[in-house]
């Protein structure tokens, strides 16, 4: 049985599956019910300075993107920071604490840039007990028109100064969340290193208006017949996130930084790939808030029983295999080559493969042969490209096969080559390195 | 009048029950069953069911439109092809033509809900009134029409829609051919044939002239010598005959003539049915039959085949439908006479048949059913008066792949021609690749055709 016990910046956790701090964890009631189905942290739902909490719209606050059988891709949300008053938050977390300290509870905090307003909220979340904060420098609508959440994430001069902060009032663990509402990741997330940050977070939602209803010409969700731009989420984010992720991992400056990783987990794959990109745990939201808390059952067993299928004994056996593999562009090997095959047998002939190709890429691909539907690669044409494996709705009917080293590409005449060539040395590009002679 | 009653009888059912047992058998489809369903198409390229389907409707195109959100777009395309796209929606035998050619049965044994769908789509627009094709200028180019059936009706819309004046005759009360008077109650709910009459007319353009029958009424002469051109959309008038004893008997009684009988009555308790039925044939008259004598109320209802299971020309699904109702279906059974007592039906003597060198022979067994009405649905034949010298092909009317028959300026389609195949959607398609070749003949002719019979 593989060991998912979760050691995240020394906050642990029975698994590395912590509920993001969003909607579910807005109050000790769903707390309670997340720890009852298994979850192994919670990121409680970000608090705000003392005082008259905020107001949230008393209208719609999500909006989605549905792909087929109206399953929910995309979610949208332009909800604020707990409109609940700072004590009671307080008071409850101290309480949940107590009841589940085998689980990992982390305070999410958002006050004004100003040092007297982190000096003053730091000493009240300590005396809870949870086992750590997270700096909410992501929330993309709302508070950072006030100067807030990515008004902070975007200035990586801000986030070194309020982590410098942190770390000097408080021990707990610091876990610096990131908006992914910038053009490289990698500045905010070395900025967070220099200030002393224990991990980054990452991502917090994305900026983003879901739809517009073309009744009345409002963005949804509509608020009396306006519309906001929203936090954006759930599965279709996670492509984006994964490569924000790796993008810290490998970055010399970060490297070896500790990651949560946000965005789109839904299911025990998703979280796996995290891990393998660097994560060392996952932060989940718009899965719960689709199908409910009992959704980690599937992530643990799934988890866990592919690190048993695969030998894996620890989460550290995962954490950051796949870092090695990701790199620029111009280090891929131009001497691999890849065609395409079709599965005759799989082949259900929707002919989608044929006219994504003849339409929109290579002509690569029959419709006809003898006067049958048939579809077919031709190799002279394939340059491997993988679209028709994308578009084909049966899996693994479509597969990229590599020709192996000294095999003729039908397409260019060449055999190919076992040597491994990069754009770096390649006698089209200017700047090619040339080999010292 | 009790449910075991025996000979034939009405009432055998509560009132209520008459109304369950006729109702839509497929309702349609709400908007979100829709929407998870046009969710399976794959949006095909070059899509196996648009060269399954006579009438060539682009069905990948119509169910990517319902799919967002666009019922009506997707009507149109429907109506584009096939005006008579909501009777075919119902009475198509998708699971042989469109929905057997699906590629998601090759994934995973179930075809996208083709008719279904299409069902979707075309009552939404009709329900709206929404009519998708406006009639082009009068061209003054006038057209006679026998037979207000599928392939009249196509042929009568399309042809109006290019602007020539349409005059259909039918020697029926009401328009619709075998959607007003041959489909099984159940497919075609509701008044649906006449909604699709009404539905069809308001291209304008077309007159319908009920009770005016070929042969009796009018010859093919004097259309031809009245009108540009004329389309004979005919059907079969006849039933073939079982040719054995007994068949003159009290009880015995066509199948075509009951389910006709069925569409038109009011109230179905005053239908009488036999306790125990005997259905003879092995096509979908068979099936429409059969069931619906069992939703009368008979106890006992057979059907019996001289041929095996493969042989049979009802679908599998109608087969499944018929056995899902309670009807028994028996193959390798042939009629040999029909036993009476009292001048009426007692019950049905059988050969027991089989297969030997590609021949149906009799075995030498006999069976009897005991039985007190039989249903014969063995077939229905070309009948017709009127024709003049118009050249025939095995008993139907011959004509080309345009549907002009031998004589200039006439053109057939559906069931009465040598090309029919028993099939609504053949018969639309004819009406309307017929009107097309109408049309082209009259634009490129510059003068009214002359007449030449």
């Amino acid at each position: 049985m593989a060991d998912l016990r979760n050691n995240f910046v020394g906050i642990k956790s029975p698994n590395p599956f912590w509920l993001a701090s969003a909607p579910p964890t807005d109050k000790a009631y769903n707390v309670e019910r997340a720890f009852k189905a298994g979850w192994g942290g919670v990121v409680w739902k970000t608090l705000g300075s003392e005082g008259p909490p905020v107001v949230n719209v008393n209208g719609p606050r999500y909006g989605a993107i549905w792909g087929a059988d109206r399953r929910l891709l995309g979610l949208n949300n332009i909800e604020l920071i707990t409109d609940r008053d700072l004590q009671t938050n307080l008071r409850e977390m101290k309480q949940v604490k107590m009841n589940w300290p085998d689980r990992a509870l982390v305070a999410s905090i958002m006050v004004p840039c100003v040092e007297e307003e982190w000096r003053a909220i730091l000493p009240l979340v300590e005396e809870t007990g949870v086992d750590g904060i997270e700096l909410n420098f992501g929330c993309p609508h709302g508070m950072s028109e006030r100067g807030m959440g990515s008004a902070v994430g975007q200035v990586p001069e801000y986030i070194e100064m309020v982590v410098r902060w942190c770390k000097q009032y408080t021990r707990m663990p610091v876990i610096t969340k990131l908006t992914p509402n910038i053009s490289d990741i990698r500045h905010p997330a070395r900025a967070a290193k220099r200030g002393g940050s224990d991990a980054v977070s990452l991502i917090n939602t994305i900026s983003s208006i879901v739809s517009v209803d073309l009744d009345t010409f409002s963005p949804n969700p509509s608020i009396a017949g306006k519309g906001s731009h929203g936090g954006y989420c759930g599965p279709a984010v996670k492509p984006i996130a994964l490569n924000m992720v790796a993008e810290i991992a490998r970055d010399p400056e970060t490297y070896r930084m500790p990651i949560s990783g946000i965005g789109g987990v839904t299911t025990w794959r998703d979280a796996a790939e995290f891990l393998a990109l660097g994560a060392g745990n996952v932060q989940v939201c718009t899965a719960a808030m689709t199908y409910g808390f009992k959704i980690v059952e599937e992530m643990i067993s799934g988890l866990s029983d592919w690190m048993d299928e695969k030998g894996h004994k620890t989460l550290d056996d995962v954490t950051g295999r796949a870092v090695g593999n990701v790199t620029d562009w111009q280090y891929l090997n131009l001497n691999y080559v890849a065609k395409a095959h079709i599965d005759q047998d799989a082949c259900i002939k929707c002919g989608r493969c044929h006219i994504a190709c003849e339409d929109t890429s290579h002509q690569a691909i029959t419709q006809m042969v003898d006067g049958v539907r048939h579809f077919e690669v031709i190799e002279e044409e394939c340059v491997g490209c993988n679209l028709c494996v994308n578009v084909c709705p049966v899996e693994h009917c479509i597969t990229l096969e590599a020709l192996p080293a000294g095999q003729l590409d039908k397409r260019t005449g060449k055999r190919v080559d076992p040597a491994y060539a990069n754009w770096t040395q390649h006698p089209n590009n200017p700047m090619a390195v040339q080999a010292a002679e | 009048m009790d449910r075991l009653g025996s000979g034939i009888a009405g009432g055998r059912l509560a009132p209520a029950d008459y109304e369950t047992n006729f109702s839509d058998l497929h309702p349609r489809f709400d908007r979100h069953e829709a929407l998870v369903a046009s969710d399976r198409c794959y949006y095909c390229h070059d899509a196996p069911c648009v060269t399954a389907c006579p009438t060539a409707i682009d069905i990948p195109l119509f169910i990517r439109q319902i799919s967002t959100g666009n019922p009506l777009g997707s009507a149109r395309t429907i109506f584009s092809q096939n005006s008579l796209g909501g009777m075919c929606a119902r009475v198509c035998p998708t699971e042989t033509l469109c929905e057997e050619a699906c590629v998601r049965n090759t994934a995973e044994n179930r075809p996208v809900d083709i008719g279904r769908l299409q069902r979707y789509a075309t009552d939404i627009a009709m329900e709206t009134g929404r009519q998708f094709f406006a009639r082009a200028a009068d061209t003054g180019k006038t057209i006679a029409v026998v037979g207000a059936g599928p392939a009249g009706l196509a042929c009568a819309h399309r042809a109006a829609l290019h602007g020539h004046a349409v005059v259909i005759f039918d020697a029926r009360e009401k328009a619709g051919g075998l959607n007003e008077y041959g489909i099984a109650t159940y497919k075609a709910a509701d008044d649906f044939a006449q909604r699709e009459v009404d539905y069809l007319l308001a291209i304008g353009g077309i007159e319908i002239r009920t009770g005016q029958a070929l042969g009796r009424d009018f010859s093919l002469s004097d259309l031809t010598a009245k009108y540009d051109a004329v389309f004979l959309g005919l059907g079969l008038a006849g039933v073939n005959a079982l040719g054995v004893e007994g068949e003159d008997l009290a009880g015995v009684d066509d199948a075509v003539d009951f389910i006709a009988t069925l569409r038109q009555v009011d109230d179905k308790a005053t239908l009488p049915i036999g306790r125990r039925v005997v259905v003879l044939g092995g096509g979908m008259t068979a099936i429409d039959a059969a069931i619906q004598a069992k939703l009368l109320g008979a106890e006992e209802v057979t059907i019996c085949y001289r041929r095996g299971k493969e042989q049979m020309n009802a679908s599998v699904y109608e087969q499944d439908l018929a056995a899902s109702k309670g009807v028994s279906i028996r193959h390798w059974l042939a009629p040999k006479r029909i036993l009476g007592r009292d001048d009426a039906v007692a019950g049905i003597e059988l050969d027991y048949t089989a297969l030997r060198d590609g021949h149906l022979t009799q075995t030498g067994e006999t069976g009897v059913i005991a039985c007190d009405q039989v249903m014969k649905a063995i077939g229905q034949s070309f009948k017709a008066s009127g024709l003049g010298s118009l050249a025939m092909e095995r008993g139907r009317i011959l004509v080309d792949e345009h549907c002009r028959t031998s004589l200039e300026g006439v053109y057939a389609g559906g069931d009465c021609t040598n090309r029919g195949e028993d099939l609504t959607v053949q018969a639309v398609a004819h009406g309307r690749d017929a009107a097309e070749a109408i049309h082209h003949h009259l634009a490129s002719a510059g003068q009214p055709a002359v007449a030449v019979a």
